[in-house]
């Protein structure tokens, strides 16, 4: 059953939400042993939210529209009362005494808060195999990663542990977990949803945004979370217009442009597996059978997101982890000074990836490097703006893959930084500027692992991107997608 | 205004002073929460997640501080315009974010001005809004970071809004120096952006000072002078470390660019950081926070509701007194003391203006004087121009004025200060002469001792037949009238 449906099921009265959370409930604990995508079941506060929807009902009340369905969150967002880690060690025994927004928000649709999913360890990687709590395995072959940053969201979601999660993206660590667990995942345009209680890592580039098995269930759960906040300065004032509404509109006489460069064209980046490049081709081919005008876009600069990305995020990562400093709260070794107690209990509670982005991040914004990295870096994002732009003139949305290959072994890209940052290629443009995007599952690799397509549109094109993501969806569900 | 006795640097030495002052503003919250904006509080009350840093907590610019901010800009006459909010990134207990949310290369304001009352203009760099930290204290050892053993930190003050108003190394006497932060507590008060209390720590003063010899141009190897808790204070600390500056010079050594801690019971100070070795302190746009643009009508709301500035106010009165009979320290008390005003209109009724300036200044030293208005003030002045008071009375009847706000007039009446015309006052004097003609003959052709010392009988003689009345300087141009004829 579909989100959409368990919540018209639990509103309409014909099942109770006690009842539907039960049977996540056994779902997780029969097979989470094995995939983790869990750091916390959160069962207690899950029933009395459960509760809460049956007595709704019972009395009358519409709970909203998420009644009754079990959401599992990404554990970097905070939850009033309950451990919220970052999958870190820094954080240990912390219990943030607010709620983000979007669990404040989930609460008042309805929803139904199931647990805390795992990550890459303050959401840094792109296979949640830098959790500090040890890795989340793919529910379609446990062998492989589920992706990451939000590998537990993207993995809960496959294994029906939750039918929408919460993920938060700031490279593509929706998107890319979502392609390779075979999810729906977005991330909306920056500003859509409040960043209020999500645990930062890169500010200007982090957006929540939702997972869901459906395409429909994915907008249902954005327009649940999204809208304006007081609280995020960089939250969008405007009201967000209705995704649900369009959503069945097709793409009779849509502009579609296959972004060349990131679609396995010349000159663009290399890596993407040829099953990936036929899924793209063929999804790109359905859309034009289903009426729309088909084109190939060239946006040069997105081939240099990755390097602009892996030199801003770091950099304001440096900043947004210094807090993390013993003084306060967390983790604390410690040392005969204040200083040296800074630096043991950081040695000691950061992983290895953390650290390096930290070092990464210190160095692009030193004196004498500023200019040569961060500041070029923020040139390059300037650039790629520009281009999208331009982009966006020609056609109403981009294609691209999700990510270059399906989901890879354990320990397969650990060894080399640079092999695991690549991940990311074609996800991280649209973090770069701001623009919203959506994988949709579409067809499976030589190897029987899903495949998304990504589709990318202007700021607050959430209505379109979504929409043409709906086709595919319908698409692949009719065999269209081999 | 006075200030102290200015200590002498050794001949051929010349100071170099810039002034970084941090003014907390005085608004009811903080810079990025709710939480009170409140001097005094038991430690750690007014605190929230925002203001504690607490993981997932987002800043949300207030308001009101960004307008004050603006205020400020325009009262120091800087340009104001759009600009950002910026990291700096250090590591300090008493920081929760371990960075400070400030500004950098956009601040609001730059390129201000002070005139201070003697016409020297102190140039403001630069005036950007930024946040406060918390306050440590530290306990055990000597109470310094370094040896203590360990350390209370209260976030009360985490997050208060600050304008860090930094000038030019422009000033060139701890005179002007001093002048330079009095005129900036005016401004703030004036403006009532602080409470401006260097005591409390609402404004705080860092001085960067550095010596050259008398002529030269260059900027030699600066000291940054903390922890000055007044004016005097900063006087005392600027003093010490220019002279301890130019012993080193003179000894062949040169000072080492560093923070030094000023000791104000010890009245010296002593080495801190060391800034060779100085922080990098990687600033880079605040990705939480938006630009902060101002439209064309606010910048213009804000100069429509600014005070005339000091240097406009003593500009103003300074035109209306001839120059050569006031000294620009006058003009200056009575600006600092709101009578401009005051002394402005009652010139414009007519009164004589070196005289209404000088009443004031002598006669009007007082912290209320608002019951006087400026055509009372101006009928006194006329009374004593024409000698209808006696300086004396005027003081008096000014007196009284102050308390109660009357009519001179009336008041003088009162008082039994009746008008004496000059034709009565004649007819004493002439009646006087007539019946001392010894004393006379003494007056008229006595040496400068007899002249002086008659002088003195007649007056005498004359005020006690008038019970005090006559104006003295009449009764003197009547005698000297009358042996001149
Ligand atoms: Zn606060």
């Amino acid at each position: 059953m579909t989100a959409i449906e368990l919540s018209a099921a639990v509103r309409a009265g014909e099942r109770s939400a006690v009842d539907v959370l039960d049977e996540h409930l056994a779902r997780i604990e029969e097979r989470d042993g094995e995939i983790h995508a869990f750091n916390l079941v959160t069962a207690d506060l899950a029933r009395s939210q459960a509760e809460a929807v049956d007595s709704a009902v019972a009395e009358g009340r519409d709970p909203g529209p998420l009644a009754g369905v079990p959401v599992a969150v990404k554990d970097n967002t905070c939850t009033r009362g309950i451990p919220t880690t970052c999958s870190s060690r820094i954080l240990d025994g912390w219990l943030p005494p607010y709620n983000a927004t979007v669990v404040d928000r989930l609460a008042a649709a309805g929803a139904v808060t199931i647990g805390k999913t795992n990550l890459d360890e303050f959401a840094m990687g792109s296979s949640t195999e830098n959790s500090a709590f040890g890795p989340t395995r793919n529910p379609h072959d446990t062998s492989k990663v589920p992706g990451g940053s939000s590998g537990g969201s993207a993995a809960a979601v496959a294994a029906a542990f939750a039918p929408l999660a919460i993920g938060s993206d700031t490279g593509g660590s929706i998107r890319q977990p979502a392609a390779l667990c075979g999810v729906v995942g977005a991330k909306p345009t920056y500003g859509a949803v409040s960043r209020y209680g999500l645990i930062a890592f890169a500010s200007s580039l982090d957006q929540i945004g939702p997972f869901a098995t459906t395409v429909a269930d994915a907008a249902v759960l954005l327009e649940s979370i999204g809208g304006h906040d007081p609280r995020d300065s960089t939250s969008i004032e405007a009201p967000a217009p209705s995704i649900l509404d369009a959503l069945d509109r097709g793409v009779d006489g849509l502009r579609v442009g296959v972004l060349t460069e990131l679609a396995g064209g010349p000159g663009g980046v290399e890596g993407i597996s040829p099953d990936v490049i036929a899924r793209t081709t063929q999804a790109v081919a359905a859309l034009e059978a289903a009426g729309a005008e088909v084109s190939e876009v060239s946006v040069p600069s997105a081939t240099l997101g990755l390097s602009a990305y892996y030199l801003i995020a770091p950099a304001e990562a440096s900043s947004n982890l210094s807090r993390y400093d013993g003084v306060r709260y967390g983790l604390r070794v410690d040392a005969p000074t204040t200083g040296e107690m800074n630096t043991a209990s950081r040695s000691a509670g950061f992983g290895d990836e953390v650290k390096r982005r930290i070092m990464l991040g210190t160095y692009a914004l030193s004196a004498g490097y500023y200019d040569a990295f961060y500041g070029k870096a923020l040139k390059v994002r300037t650039l790629i703006l520009r281009d999208f732009a331009a982009a966006y003139e020609k056609v109403d949305v981009l294609v691209t893959p999700t990510s270059p290959t399906t989901a890879f072994g354990f320990g397969d890209k650990t060894a080399d930084p640079m092999a695991m940052y690549v991940n990311d290629v074609c996800t991280i443009p649209s973090n770069l500027s701001g623009h919203p995007a959506i994988s949709v599952p579409f067809g499976v690799g030589d190897d029987g692992l899903p495949i998304g397509v990504q589709i990318l549109g202007p700021a607050q094109s959430e209505p379109t991107i979504f929409s043409v993501a709906a086709v595919l969806e319908d698409v692949a569900s009719k065999g269209g997608a081999r | 205004m006075t200030w102290l006795i200015e200590p002498t640097l050794p001949e051929g030495w010349e100071l170099v002073v810039g002034l970084e002052v941090h003014v907390e503003l005085a608004t009811a919250t903080k810079l990025f929460c709710g939480c009170a904006n409140q001097f005094g509080s038991e430690p750690n009350t007014n605190i929230c997640p925002v203001c504690l840093g607490l993981p997932g907590s987002l800043p949300v610019i207030n308001g009101t501080a960004v307008k004050y901010a603006m205020q400020l800009g325009r009262a120091l006459q800087c340009e104001v315009g759009p600009s950002v909010m910026a990291r700096k990134n250090y590591f300090y207990p008493d920081m929760p974010k371990d960075y400070q949310t400030t500004q950098y290369d956009q601040p609001t304001s730059f390129d201000g001005e002070l005139m201070l009352a003697d016409g020297f203009r102190v140039g403001v760099e630069r005036a950007h809004i930024e946040e406060d930290t918390g306050k440590s204290t530290h306990v055990g050892g000597g109470g310094r970071i370094n040896d203590a053993v360990h350390s209370l930190v209260d976030y009360n003050r985490a997050g208060v809004p600050l304008v860090e108003i930094v000038s030019h190394p422009c000033l060139d006497t701890i005179e002007h120096a001093k002048a330079y932060v009095s005129g900036l507590r005016d401004i703030l008060l004036a403006i009532a952006v602080s409470d401006a209390r260097m005591e409390e720590g609402s404004m705080r003063v860092d001085a960067n000072v550095s010596v050259r010899p008398m002529g030269s141009e260059e900027l030699r190897t600066r000291c940054e002078l903390k922890n000055i808790n007044s004016i005097r204070s900063m006087g005392r600390a600027i003093e010490y470390e220019a002279l301890r500056q130019i012993d080193l010079y003179s000894n062949g050594e040169s000072p080492r660019q560093e923070t030094r801690h000023w000791d104000e019971a010890a009245g010296r100070s002593t080495p801190g950081r060391s800034k060779e070795d100085a922080d990098d302190y990687r600033y880079f746009q605040e990705p939480d926070l938006v630009r902060l643009v101002p439209s064309a009508a606010e910048i213009a709301t804000i100069d429509d509701a600014m005070p005339a500035r000091p240097s406009a106010r003593r500009t103003a009165l300074r035109q209306l007194v001839p120059a050569a009979s006031v000294s620009v320290d006058v003009i200056a008390t009575l600006v600092d003391r709101g009578q401009d005003e005051l002394a402005i209109a009652a010139i414009g009724e007519g009164a004589d203006p070196e005289k209404v300036v000088t009443r004031l200044q002598h006669d009007l030293a007082v912290d209320d004087f608002s019951k006087i208005t400026a055509g009372a003030l101006a009928d006194l002045i006329r009374m004593e121009t024409t000698g209808e008071l006696t300086a004396t009375q005027v003081k008096q009847v000014l007196s009284e004025m102050v308390d109660t706000g009357g009519e001179p007039g009336p008041i003088a009446e009162s008082r039994g200060f009746e008008a004496m015309p000059t034709d009565d006052l004649a007819g004493i004097v002439d009646q006087l002469i007539a019946e001392h003609p010894d004393e006379w003959t003494r007056f008229v052709g006595g040496d400068d001792g007899d002249r002086k010392k008659m002088q003195g009988f007649f007056t005498g003689e004359i005020m006690r037949s008038t019970r005090g009345q006559a104006d003295g300087r009449a009764v003197a141009e009547l005698l000297a009238q009358r042996s001149a004829g």
